[in-house]
């Protein structure tokens, strides 16, 4: 306990100088690129900004699955099977029934469905027959599956919006099963962000049936989907896609040379580019429509077959919302719906505010600490100090090295382990002046002093440190700031205290000889 | 005042029979501890956004605050049940609204009053938005009480493990009064409760639990050392031994904290708050009822241990 090898003291020393240099980066530049940089970064409730907490819509990704398959089994069937029912979805149960009666036709059908189930490669589905039903059951694994790749389709699409923004440093992360959280630093007002993120953005190039009548019910394989900003106006839409948005490869806002009006000019990729000049060359004179997640944006005729991949949509835009439109275009549909379920923002100023008042908290707080452990433990209690001192430099400078995030509540967690800090110092003081009246010698006081407050030490700070990762799992946001820097804090809390400052006793009791200790 | 102590918090040897109040300080805590299990359910704690759901936004206006203005253009904008309040300056308001029933609501209701806020006071701007729909709300309640209760269950295994298990079960009762004396200042001074509440309850459990640790590592350690030691003295000497201690890192966590209440802003000042409070009741009860607790559990079974361990006498424990 009272002996430092030159060994030993190299590596407290160096130690507290790595945590040093740990914090520069904080203050200066990175002088070389190949230098590991890192640095504290601001929450968001610090520098400003926003938060969103998005859920990806399960049931919606789960449902068009279901319209997917039964449209493909009604393919599969037609022709080749008489007397079958439309399929039809059965979403609680995660299947599509297809009704045929029981006999040979039966028997076909689900030879023909499990040869397509099989096609392509692993079965997503298992198919049943059961009565006077076929049942296609889509299985849990593949759910699963298509669960998680519309989540990590989306936020790719997701970041590509905001990167068309123009927002500096989005930060968009993955939270349990079917949530997204997106943070925005520098973004006070989200809006214009959850307008972006608030469409799925499907478009499709639709034909109509001009044949329908608006009044009735619409005939199978047509909708009655409203004109976008006009809700009673319908068009009668075929529900068969022409041509698929994922085909653009392209999409700007423009003016129209003629009259001026706000459109958007798209480019098709070379297979959407042939298929939209098939349909256009197909049906001159006739309407076809443009829809937007489920509303008709324009239904214009059909004038000349459109053959160079390029298109124009006119509707009712204006500059920001013909420039909005192409950006959800170019970066694509969202897979499902989403939901923003929690949002938090908050403006520079406050944030300006914050960092201000934790600072002179902390400052305050430091100097009241300080100056207790001088008046009430002297030399000792200086000794002490200097460890804290080092101890507020490693803190950072491990919160640097891990990059953590920096929040309000951790500022007041920095605080909170400067006053708990010193808790091991004041232990071994106590128990080094007790055994001081206990009768022992300097040296050998120190000695036991030491290895006597030493399990306390551990054992006390080893429940706080269980209750503060408890904290960080089950915590979010800037709560987990607060649980992050004080773990940190009590990691470098038992080096400055229990080596670093032991260090200080012994090197000064080698050096003077005392022959009484100041406690 | 570079070498020596210029003052100590306790006289040195102090032989203060803390086990005479135990039954006051055992009834006190339990009587404390009731009326806030009663306050918790009448009137309730008051739940913050976290918990609650719903819309706060802080708003700044270009003058002072025109409350009338706001509250109208509000009631135009059909959101007539928002709840206005001032907030530190003249030009500082906070406005808050209940969940809205599902998420798309709530975003709707916070397009809504920037909308009507333009209209009331232009050029007033939202510095802050917390929008929490019911079900998140609910979800971070149940983590925030998971956090807790594991907390306070690694606790006593903690303490069970490295100490007898009277110990164990002394410093979790303990620990369970403190917080409910903490959940009853939280309903008393009408503190919210939300997460930042909880890192603080925790940190005043973990803070406690410190406390405990020390005095209880004291007791067994004097257990070993002074064998036909009545148990009742032996806790009343481990007290006194380590009280300087006790006081001493209580009054620094108080004096890191003082300056939070005081400058930390309203966010931070109800966390400094209980983290007072909680010191004040941490200390006394690491005192007060943790060791009456381990004195009610009996000498004979604590010193069982103690005694099949035969000690060679003068070797240091």
């Amino acid at each position: 306990m009272m002996y430092f090898s030159r060994l030993k003291i190299a590596l407290i020393l160096g130690v507290c100088v790595l945590g040093a240099l740990l914090c520069l980066p904080n203050v200066l530049p990175a002088p070389a690129k190949w230098l590991p940089w890192q640095q504290v970064h601001l929450g968001l409730d610090l520098r400003g900004g926003s938060y969103l907490l998005l859920e990806v819509d399960m049931a919606a990704v789960a449902r068009e699955r279901l319209d997917s398959l039964a449209d493909s089994a009604r393919t599969t069937l037609r022709g080749k099977v008489t007397g079958f029912q439309p399929p039809q979805v059965q979403a609680a149960q995660n299947r599509v029934v297809v009704r045929v009666a029981p006999g040979p036709q039966q028997d076909e059908a689900v030879r023909l469905l499990r040869e397509a189930a099989t096609s392509a490669g692993q079965a997503e589905y298992d198919v049943t027959a059961q009565d006077n039903e076929v049942a296609l059951s889509l299985s849990p694994t593949a759910m699963r599956d298509r669960a998680n790749s519309a989540v990590l389709q989306s936020i790719e699409i997701i970041r590509r919006r905001i990167d068309e923004t123009g927002v500096l440093d989005p930060v968009i992360n993955r939270q349990g099963l079917d949530r997204i959280v997106v943070q925005l630093p520098g973004v006070e007002d989200p809006n214009r962000i959850k307008k972006l993120l608030g469409r799925t953005a499907r478009m499709t190039f639709r034909l109509l049936d001009e044949t329908a009548n608006l009044s009735a019910a619409p005939p199978p394989g047509v909708d009655f989907l409203p004109l976008e900003g006009q809700a009673n106006v319908k068009e009668p839409v075929r529900r068969r896609v022409e041509v698929d948005g994922a085909s653009l490869t392209d999409a700007r806002p423009g003016q129209d040379n003629q009259n001026g009006r706000w459109v958007v000019n798209f480019t098709f990729d070379s297979v959407g580019a042939r298929r939209f000049a098939d349909v256009t060359n197909a049906n001159v004179g006739r309407r076809f429509a443009i829809v937007l997640d489920d509303k008709v944006i324009s239904a214009p005729v059909i004038q000349t077959p459109i053959t160079g991949g390029r298109g124009q949509i006119s509707g009712n835009f204006n500059a920001r919302s013909a420039q909005d439109l192409a950006v959800l275009l170019r970066a694509g549909a969202l897979p499902a719906p989403l939901t923003v379920v929690e949002e938090r923002s908050v403006g520079p100023e406050l944030g300006a505010d914050s960092i201000r008042n934790g600072a002179i908290a902390l400052a305050v707080g430091f100097l009241l600490v300080i100056a207790y452990m001088a008046v009430f433990y002297g030399l000792f209690g200086w000794f002490a100090n200097i460890a804290l001192l080092v101890n507020l430099v490693m803190q950072i400078g491990v919160l640097s090295l891990i990059g953590a995030t920096l929040t309000l509540p951790g500022m007041a967690g920095i605080l909170l382990t400067l006053g708990v800090a010193v808790d091991a110092n004041i232990l071994i003081n106590e128990r080094v002046r007790e055994e001081v009246h206990n009768g022992r010698t300097p040296l050998n006081a120190l000695e036991t002093g030491f290895r006597r407050a030493y399990s306390t030490i551990i054992d006390s700070n080893a429940t706080a440190f269980l209750a503060h990762v408890m904290l960080f799992v089950f915590g979010s946001g800037p709560v987990r700031g607060f649980a992050v820097t004080i773990t940190v804090g009590i990691v470098t809390t038992l080096f400055t205290a229990t080596l670093f400052a032991r260090m200080l006793m012994v090197r000064w009791y080698v050096s003077t000889k005392p022959a009484l200790l100041p406690v | 005042m570079f070498m020596r102590p210029m003052f100590r918090l306790v006289p040195d040897h102090t032989t203060i029979q803390f086990m005479r109040g135990r039954y006051i300080g055992l009834a006190t805590s339990a009587v404390l501890s009731l009326l806030s299990l009663g306050l918790f359910f009448y009137p309730g704690l008051h739940l913050g956004i976290d918990f609650r759901g719903g819309v706060v936004m802080e708003v700044r206006t270009p003058g002072p605050a025109d409350f009338g203005k706001i509250r109208s253009a509000l009631t135009t904008a059909q959101i007539p049940q928002a709840g206005l309040q001032r907030f530190g300056g003249d030009d500082q308001v906070i406005i808050r609204m209940d969940p809205q029933g599902d998420e798309k609501s709530t975003q709707a209701t916070v397009t809504r009053v920037r909308q009507a806020l333009d209209e009331a006071q232009p050029g007033s701007r939202i510095v802050r938005t917390d929008a929490v729909g019911a079900a998140v709300s609910s979800e971070l309640f149940r983590n925030g009480m998971l956090a807790l209760g594991i907390s306070l269950l690694m606790i006593l295994v903690y303490i069970w493990f490295r100490f007898e298990w009277q110990f164990a079960v002394g410093a979790v009762v303990t620990l369970i009064l403190d917080v409910t004396k903490a959940v009853g200042f939280l309903v008393v001074t009408r503190i919210e409760f939300d997460l930042v509440m909880v890192a603080a309850i925790l940190t005043v459990i973990g803070y406690s639990t410190n406390d405990k640790v020390v005095v209880y590592d004291r007791m067994r350690e004097n257990l070993r050392k002074y064998k036909s030691m009545p148990l009742r003295q032996l806790i009343d000497l481990s007290i006194n031994e380590t009280l300087n201690r006790t006081l001493g890192t209580s009054m620094t966590v108080f004096l890191a904290s003082l300056p939070l209440a005081l400058f930390g802003g309203a966010s931070l000042s109800g966390f400094a708050l209980m983290m007072l409070f909680g010191i004040v009741v941490g200390t006394s009860s690491s005192i007060f009822i943790a060791a009456p607790i381990l004195l009610l559990l009996g000498e004979n079974r604590l010193r069982r241990d103690a005694q099949a361990v035969p000690v060679v006498a003068g070797r240091k424990a």
